[in-house]
């Protein structure tokens, strides 16, 4: 949706409902030792439907096509998230894994699976383009006390997957 | 420029243990991951290689030889080991804990230098289909 991107509210809103403090957190971001990348990927299916208000009925149907279904439509989505930083001396990780997911479940899992993206505090203003998840995705795990997220990918379907990081340009190693 | 990735499978065990701590503080931070008696997984190696194509061979590299690179290298080294045991750079003392990442990062020591007419540009080693770890050769 390209073409439409100078017209539709986008930026999705942080969410101020989580704890950014590393406190109780094994996982610590630490300034020396090689610099690696970890990613996990996790699974959530819900409903949206591409609508913006700042188009007419007929415009919408143009715009979005099918997936301007007033119904709704769902996906499986495969979220890949990425977490950067030098390897822990004592630990050999980048970040606790079992953190990382703890995070991901109270954060992500159960605030998005299952739901209907339309309705969520998150897209009150922002259409629900997977561009737009992939931004409040993004967000949300910069939340993360543990490790610096680098990149949030999300496949849509099979066929259509979208990338996000703060870092692309700046260097073409991610 | 053109990347070329190669692909390469090895099945390891390990268990994650430091030897500096006690054994709750290794249980308390490393989980199920710090049973001394080990567990295992098939992990996927993705090698990428950065180059020009060779105007002669249309080629980056020679799959074939990286093929072999990679299998004398690492799965000849790793598959079906027990990376904590049997693996040098892994063992007690060593202080190099067999993590996703520093299986990443060890897998790079052992093949820079090694491949000649391109530059390693990836390690990726995934030990399952949900997580997976990249080295650049940061340090």
């Amino acid at each position: 949706m390209g073409t439409a991107s100078t017209k539709i509210a986008s930026g999705a809103k942080a969410p101020i409902d989580f704890d950014q403090s590393m406190a109780g957190l094994k996982s610590r971001p630490i300034k020396t030792g090689p610099r690696a990348y970890l990613t996990r990927r996790y699974r959530l299916s819900a409903s949206h439907r591409l609508h913006s208000e700042a188009y007419t009925e007929e415009e919408n149907r143009t715009v979005y096509g099918k997936c301007n279904n007033p119904h709704g439509h769902g996906h499986n989505y495969g979220i890949e998230v990425t977490m950067g930083g030098p390897v822990h001396g004592q630990t050999g990780m980048v970040c606790d894994l079992g953190e990382l997911d703890e995070f991901a479940w109270t954060h992500l899992l159960e605030r998005f699976d299952h739901k209907n993206l339309n309705t969520l505090d998150a897209f009150r203003e922002a259409v629900p383009t997977t561009e737009n998840f992939t931004r409040e995705v993004y967000r949300i795990f910069q939340g993360f006390g543990g490790a610096r997220v680098v990149r949030v990918r999300i496949e849509e379907t099979g066929n259509n997957s979208f990338e996000y990081s703060e870092e692309l340009g700046r260097t073409e190693t991610i | 420029m053109i990347l070329l990735t190669r692909k390469a499978e090895f099945s390891s065990a390990h268990y994650y243990w430091n030897e500096s701590w006690s054994k709750e503080e290794n249980e308390r931070v490393f989980g199920r991951c710090a049973n001394k008696n080990g567990h295992g997984h098939n992990y996927t190696l993705e090698v990428t290689v950065a180059g020009e194509v060779d105007p002669v061979s249309g080629f980056v590299v020679d799959l074939k030889e990286l093929k072999e690179i990679l299998q004398r290298e690492v799965v000849s080294v790793y598959d079906h080991r027990h990376l904590n045991l049997e693996v040098p750079e892994f063992a007690a003392g060593t202080g190099m804990i067999p993590t996703t990442e520093n299986i990443a990062i060890a897998i790079w020591r052992r093949l820079e230098g090694k491949i000649s007419g391109a530059k390693l540009h990836r390690v990726r080693v995934y030990e399952m289909a949900d997580l997976f770890a990249d080295y650049y050769g940061e340090r």
